[in-house]
C-alpha cells in the first residue's frame, strides 16, 4: 500500500517540480538569501512546504542522503534536485544559485565589518542569531518526525533508533563518524528485513 | 598580515581543500580543525583572529555554512596583497583565494554527491537502495534535533545564559506551531542580542 502511494506521489499532480533551469536557479538563490546560519530551516519550508518540490518523506530521504555524502549537506540537497530535474545543467543552476549570491553577500559583510566584528553589539547580535538558529533546526528536526509514520521500520524501531543518535551525539558527544558507521548499516539492514517480510505479506 | 605566496604555494592551497572535500561528512564545518592546522599552525597564511571570524562572520550571514571557506580564501588573498589598503589589486588577489579554495572544497564531493545520486534514483526500486534511505531517515533526524540541542548547550553558565536557551526553546516552538517567517525570528534575536538581553 505504501509502496503504491509512494510511487504515485512521485509522479503525482499534487505536486510540482522546477520549471527549468533559471527557476532553479532563482529559487536556490532566493533560498539562500533567507538562510541566515545555515540553510536547512528555510529549505525544508521552502522546497516543502512553499514550492511542493518534494514531499515530507521525500524530503527526509533526500536529506539522508545528503547528509552522508561529504560535502555540505545543502550543497548535496541542491545538486540532487537539480540533477533530477534536469540532469548536469540542472544540478548546476541549483549549485550556482545557492553559492554565488551569498559568496558575493558575505565578502561584501566583510569588508564593511572588518573592525566592528569585535564590539560588544555585533558579538551579542550575533549571540542572539545563534540561538535563534539553534532553535530553528530542532524544529525542523521535530516536523521531520512526521514522516517517520510511513517508515517500513515502524514507529516505534524508529523512534528507538532516533533516542539512540540523540544520546550518542548530544549527551555522549560522540564522533559523527562513528555514529553514522555504527547505527547507519544496522538500521539499514533492519530496514531492509522489514520491506522484505512486508513484500511476503 | 603580510605574506607572499609564489604559484606553487597557490597550488598546494588548492590541492589542501581538495583532500578535504571528500572527509568533510557532516558538513564543511567538520573540516575546520584541520583547516586550522594548515592556515594558521603550519603556513601561517591566516592569522588566528581571520580564522575565527571567518566562522563567526559565515554563521551571521546568510547562505550556506560552508561560506566560511570562501572567506578564509579571501583573508588568505588580502594578506598575500598586503592588505585591503592596497586598492583593487588586493581586491583581485582576494577573490583569486575565494575561487581557488571553493572550488577546491567542492569540486570532488559535488562530483561524488552527482554521480552517485544520480545512480540511486535511477534504481530507487532496488531493496538496498529503499533500505539505506528508511534506515537513515530517524538517524539524520535525530542528528538535526542533536545539533539545535549542542548549538545552544555550548554556553556552560545555566545562571547567565538560561535567556539564551529559553530563546532556542520558544524559535523551536514557534517554527513547529506556526508559519511566522523565519528572518522575523532572526531579527529579534539579533535585536536582543544587540540590547545585551541575552
Amino acid at each position: 500500500m505504501n509502496d503504491v502511494q509512494a510511487a504515485t506521489s512521485t509522479h503525482g499532480t499534487d505536486k510540482h517540480a522546477p520549471r527549468n533551469k533559471t527557476d532553479l536557479f532563482v529559487s536556490f538563490t532566493l533560498l539562500a538569501l533567507q538562510g541566515f546560519g545555515g540553510v536547512l530551516a528555510v529549505v525544508q519550508r521552502e522546497l516543502v512546504d512553499k514550492k511542493k518540490w518534494l514531499t515530507l518523506d521525500e524530503f527526509v530521504e533526500d536529506w539522508a542522503v545528503a547528509q552522508i555524502l561529504p560535502g555540505p549537506n545543502v550543497v548535496n540537497l541542491s545538486l540532487m534536485i537539480g540533477g533530477r530535474a534536469f540532469g548536469l545543467p540542472g544540478a548546476l543552476a541549483a549549485l550556482a544559485g545557492l553559492l554565488l549570491a551569498p559568496t558575493v553577500l558575505v565578502l561584501l559583510i566583510a569588508v564593511a565589518v572588518a573592525g566592528v566584528a569585535d564590539t560588544p553589539t555585533a558579538q551579542g547580535m550575533l549571540r542572539g542569531m545563534g540561538a535563534v538558529s539553534a532553535g530553528l533546526i530542532a524544529a525542523v528536526g521535530i516536523k521531520l518526525m512526521g514522516a517517520l509514520k510511513n517508515n517500513p521500520m515502524g514507529q516505534f524501531s524508529c523512534l528507538a533508533i532516533a533516542a539512540v543518535t540523540f544520546v550518542g551525539i548530544a549527551l555522549f558527544r560522540l564522533p559523527l563518524a562513528w555514529v553514522l558507521l555504527s547505527l547507519g548499516p544496522l538500521a539499514s539492514l533492519w530496514a531492509s528485513h522489514c520491506i522484505a517480510k512486508r513484500g511476503e505479506a | 598580515m603580510n605574506i607572499a605566496l609564489t604559484l606553487a604555494d597557490w597550488w598546494s592551497l588548492f590541492l589542501h581543500f581538495v583532500s578535504l572535500s571528500l572527509l568533510a561528512v557532516g558538513g564543511a564545518i567538520t573540516t575546520a580543525p584541520d583547516i586550522h592546522r594548515y592556515l594558521v599552525d603550519e603556513t601561517h597564511w591566516l592569522s588566528d583572529t581571520q580564522f575565527t571570524s571567518s566562522i563567526a562572520l559565515a554563521q551571521g550571514a546568510p547562505g550556506p555554512n560552508v561560506m566560511f571557506v570562501a572567506l578564509m580564501g579571501w583573508n588568505v588573498g588580502l594578506n598575500a596583497a598586503g592588505g585591503l589598503a592596497a586598492g583593487w589589486p588586493a581586491v583581485g588577489l582576494a577573490l583569486w583565494g575565494v575561487l581557488i579554495t571553493m572550488v577546491g572544497i567542492m569540486i570532488p564531493s559535488a562530483t561524488l554527491t552527482f554521480v552517485a545520486t544520480q545512480w540511486a534514483h535511477r534504481n530507487r526500486e532496488l531493496r538496498a537502495v529503499k533500505a539505506f534511505k528508511a534506515g537513515m531517515a530517524p538517524i539524520v533526524i535525530a542528528l538535526l534535533i542533536a545539533t539545535g540541542w549542542l548549538l545552544t548547550g555550548n554556553h556552560e553558565n545555566p545562571t547567565q545564559d538560561w535567556p539564551l536557551w529559553a530563546l532556542t526553546g520558544a524559535t523551536t516552538l514557534i517554527v513547529w506551531k506556526s508559519k511566522t517567517h523565519l528572518l522575523i525570528l532572526l531579527g529579534f534575536g539579533a535585536l536582543l542580542g544587540a540590547l545585551g538581553w541575552i
